[in-house]
């Protein structure tokens, strides 16, 4: 049943979800494209960095007291006050999650040279011990996150509704964007991560401590992880161990779309392919979602091979 | 094991239970016949002091992993069923022995082989799920080794002609129609949306609602298993506007879809089968669960007073899915046991024969193991317990 009417009359609902969506690719798709940028590295573990972070805000809201059910009414102060916890419990999860991947899983590799694929391996191997260990410590169930507020209108755009939920979601995620950007073209660490990107070699030479830089790349990526598992509990409030799994793929492709490598790639590469899923899904059927997806970044890859944008991380001035 | 030394305990309780239960019933058929049944299998099976010689039979399904919950639900109903004939029969001792699955097709064909080649082992209650079935099944035909499941409702799995499959409940066909009839009769909707989880279980359910709507159905739609975001599919329902939506797929999906139709304010009503009937929907769905409506082949343990009594005496729970029809399951092999069948080939005749009162439904089967009553029964979420929406079933 492929008809059009659906997506002309519903367009900016689906556009809406679909950039709310995209936000969140978005921010995982950082982590892979800053290893890779650095490292010429699918860090396919990344997945679970975010999953443990999904955990890590979890348990913060354990801690908290919250609990499942209608939100009582916390009041807008208290609200604020567990997201901000939530978030730092999630970005702190996740980063050590990271570096204890860099440490554990590829650091030692390096040392001894291992050819690439050993990487990947390793990679893949970190990956499953990560979520069995997880499926075996917290069960196989969802788990479902605390409501810390209702979901309300907050505007209509055109005929559709949008929600302070969605709202916060692409905000926020952007504005971790930015703050990222800001941190690699202006500090000084973000100097050694373009350096090391650009030519490892000659930074060492010039006296960049790759090892530290690498692992400062490795806790970005995890730190932006964290924030895209607070933002995604608030949006589709469960987390379960395998939650990594789809979303990691998807920011994958996203990252490949925008371009790998590329910061700024990794956010538009999110929003097109939450936006690109959507409109197929109102269009073919929420099946073909995934189908539409892929279609569009083959013939994205066709006609430019290095993605949308196509830049290296050492290359961009940004 | 805990729940076997509790019932060793409670024993003597039980045969009270028992007797007090066969006294009461009454003879007449159809509605009460599941009052009669609990304590007509005990007594039956009881006769006059059977005598049998290392006679066991054998559980199988999942008792660890993802799907644990149920096949205990499955395991406890046998296992009272075993108890109480041990307790009337001191010459003859049945031993259940598990066969844990985890619910995995892999791991089937392995353990169906320990199954068979355990002599002791007259008849199978299981395996418990379609999956598992498939791969199962087949070792157990070549074997001659009865089984009867109370819990895979594939309906493929009748079609086989395995001689030793039996199911002690409807299969995915009956629940289809059933669920149709009560979203547009009980329920009045007009207009109905009919979302599928694209695995084999939901494609089948969706298949079956559909054809059963006909021109009541107002649009469909497909997900995905482990999906959590669901905009794309909430959107649609909600231009299209229908008095009820039916999801066929499992409680992980079902929860956060319900949730976040709600949260889009639609007030279509929801529904969904038996593999969203699950504490873990509730869970899910936080406070939309409320008011879902769940249809299932499975039969309230609640209609059934006396088991219902026994079960929370030896086990200290109240029975939830699937624990009667196992308890159904086991009835019809001890059965054959004080009927003096003591083999797999003899045991498996007389089921072929067997026509006598269970407790959800009578003990009896087609040519192909389907059972003769294949009632489906709605539930509803209320105060986030799952409770039998009517006791009977639908019609």
């Amino acid at each position: 049943m492929i008809t059009a009417s659906l997506l002309v009359d519903q367009f900016w609902t689906f556009t809406i979800t679909g950039l709310a969506q995209g936000a969140i690719y978005a921010l995982v798709a950082l982590g892979y494209t800053l290893v890779y940028g650095v490292l010429r590295l699918i860090n396919f573990a990344h997945s679970e960095v975010f999953m443990v972070g999904t955990f890590g805000a979890l348990f913060a809201t354990r801690w908290m007291g919250v609990e499942l059910g209608d939100p009582t009414d916390h009041g807008a102060l208290a609200v604020i006050g567990f997201l901000v916890v939530c978030g730092l419990v999630a970005m702190a999860f996740s980063g050590g999650t990271a570096v204890a991947l860099e440490l554990i899983a590829y650091r030692p590799l390096r040392r001894r040279g291992a050819p690439r694929l050993a990487f990947l391996i390793s990679a893949i191997g970190a990956s499953f011990a990560l979520f069995e260990a997880m499926a075996v410590w917290q069960g196989r169930n969802p788990i479902p996150f605390p409501r810390l507020f209702e979901p309300k209108e907050l505007f209509r755009f055109f005929d559709a509704s949008v929600t302070q939920r969605q709202v916060i979601v692409v905000v926020f995620a952007v504005l971790m964007m930015v703050a990222l950007q800001l941190f690699v073209s202006k500090s000084r660490l973000g100097r050694g991560i373009r350096a090391t990107a650009q030519d490892s070699e000659t930074a060492r030479m010039l006296g960049v401590n790759t090892d530290n830089t690498i692992l400062v790349t490795f806790l970005l990526g995890g730190i932006m992880a964290g924030g895209a598992a607070l933002l995604f509990l608030i949006k589709d409030e469960q987390t379960r161990f395998n939650i990594g799994f789809l979303l990691g793929i998807k920011a994958f492709t996203a990252a490949v779309l925008g371009g790998i490598g590329n910061l700024r790639g990794a956010l538009i590469g999110g929003l097109a392919l939450g936006l690109v899923e959507n409109y197929g899904a109102a269009i073919f059927g929420t099946q073909w979602k995934d189908v539409v997806a892929f279609v569009v970044l083959v013939v994205v890859l066709m006609f430019r091979p290095t993605g949308l944008l196509g830049e290296q991380l050492g290359r961009s001035r940004a | 094991m805990n729940g076997i030394r509790f019932a060793r305990k409670g024993g003597a309780l039980l045969l009270g239970l028992a007797l007090v239960a066969s006294a009461c019933g009454g003879d007449d058929d159809d509605a009460s016949s599941a009052t009669t049944a609990a304590s007509g299998s005990a007594t039956t099976a009881a006769g006059g002091g059977v005598k049998c010689d290392d006679l066991s039979l054998a559980y199988f399904g999942a008792l660890t992993g993802d799907n644990a919950n149920l096949g205990i639900n499955i395991k406890q109903g046998a296992s009272l069923a075993i108890d109480q004939f041990n307790e009337k029969n001191p010459d003859c001792q049945i031993e259940l022995k598990d066969f844990d699955s985890q619910g995995d097709p892999a791991q089937a064909p392995g353990l169906a082989t320990a199954v068979i080649n355990d002599k002791s082992i007259v008849g199978v209650v299981g395996p418990a799920f379609s999956g598992e079935s498939k791969a199962a099944d087949p070792l157990f035909e070549e074997a001659g080794l009865p089984i009867i499941t109370a819990s895979a409702t594939g309906p493929a799995l009748s079609t086989n002609g395995w001689k030793i499959f039996h199911r002690m409940l409807g299969n995915d066909n009956d629940q289809g129609p059933a669920a149709a009839k009560y979203i547009t009769a009980t329920m009045g909707a007009k207009k109905v949306f009919v979302v599928d989880d694209a695995t084999e279980y939901g494609r089948g359910l969706a298949d079956a609602v559909k054809e059963a709507l006909g021109t009541a159905m107002s649009g469909s739609d497909t997900v995905q298993e482990k999906q959590t975001d669901f905009s794309a599919t909430v959107t649609k329902i909600k231009a299209a506007a229908p008095d009820a939506v039916f999801y066929a797929g499992y409680y992980a999906e079902a929860g956060p879809l319900a949730k976040q139709l709600k949260d889009a304010g639609v007030t279509a009503k929801f529904v969904s089968g038996d593999g969203s009937k699950d504490p873990g929907f509730v869970t899910g769905a936080g406070a939309a669960a409320e008011g879902v409506v769940l249809t299932c082949p499975c039969a309230p343990p609640e209609n059934f007073p006396d088991f219902y009594t026994a079960y929370k005496a030896e086990f200290n729970s109240d029975p939830q899915t699937y624990g009667a029809e196992a308890y159904d399951s086991a009835t019809a092999f001890l059965l054959a046991i004080a009927d003096g069948k003591t083999d797999r080939k003899s045991i498996l005749e007389f089921l072929k024969t067997l026509s006598a009162p269970g407790v959800t439904k009578e003990l009896a089967w087609d040519d192909t193991g389907e059972v003769k009553d294949k009632s489906v029964y709605a539930y509803i979420v209320k105060g986030g317990e799952i409770v039998p929406a009517q006791p009977e079933a639908i019609k």
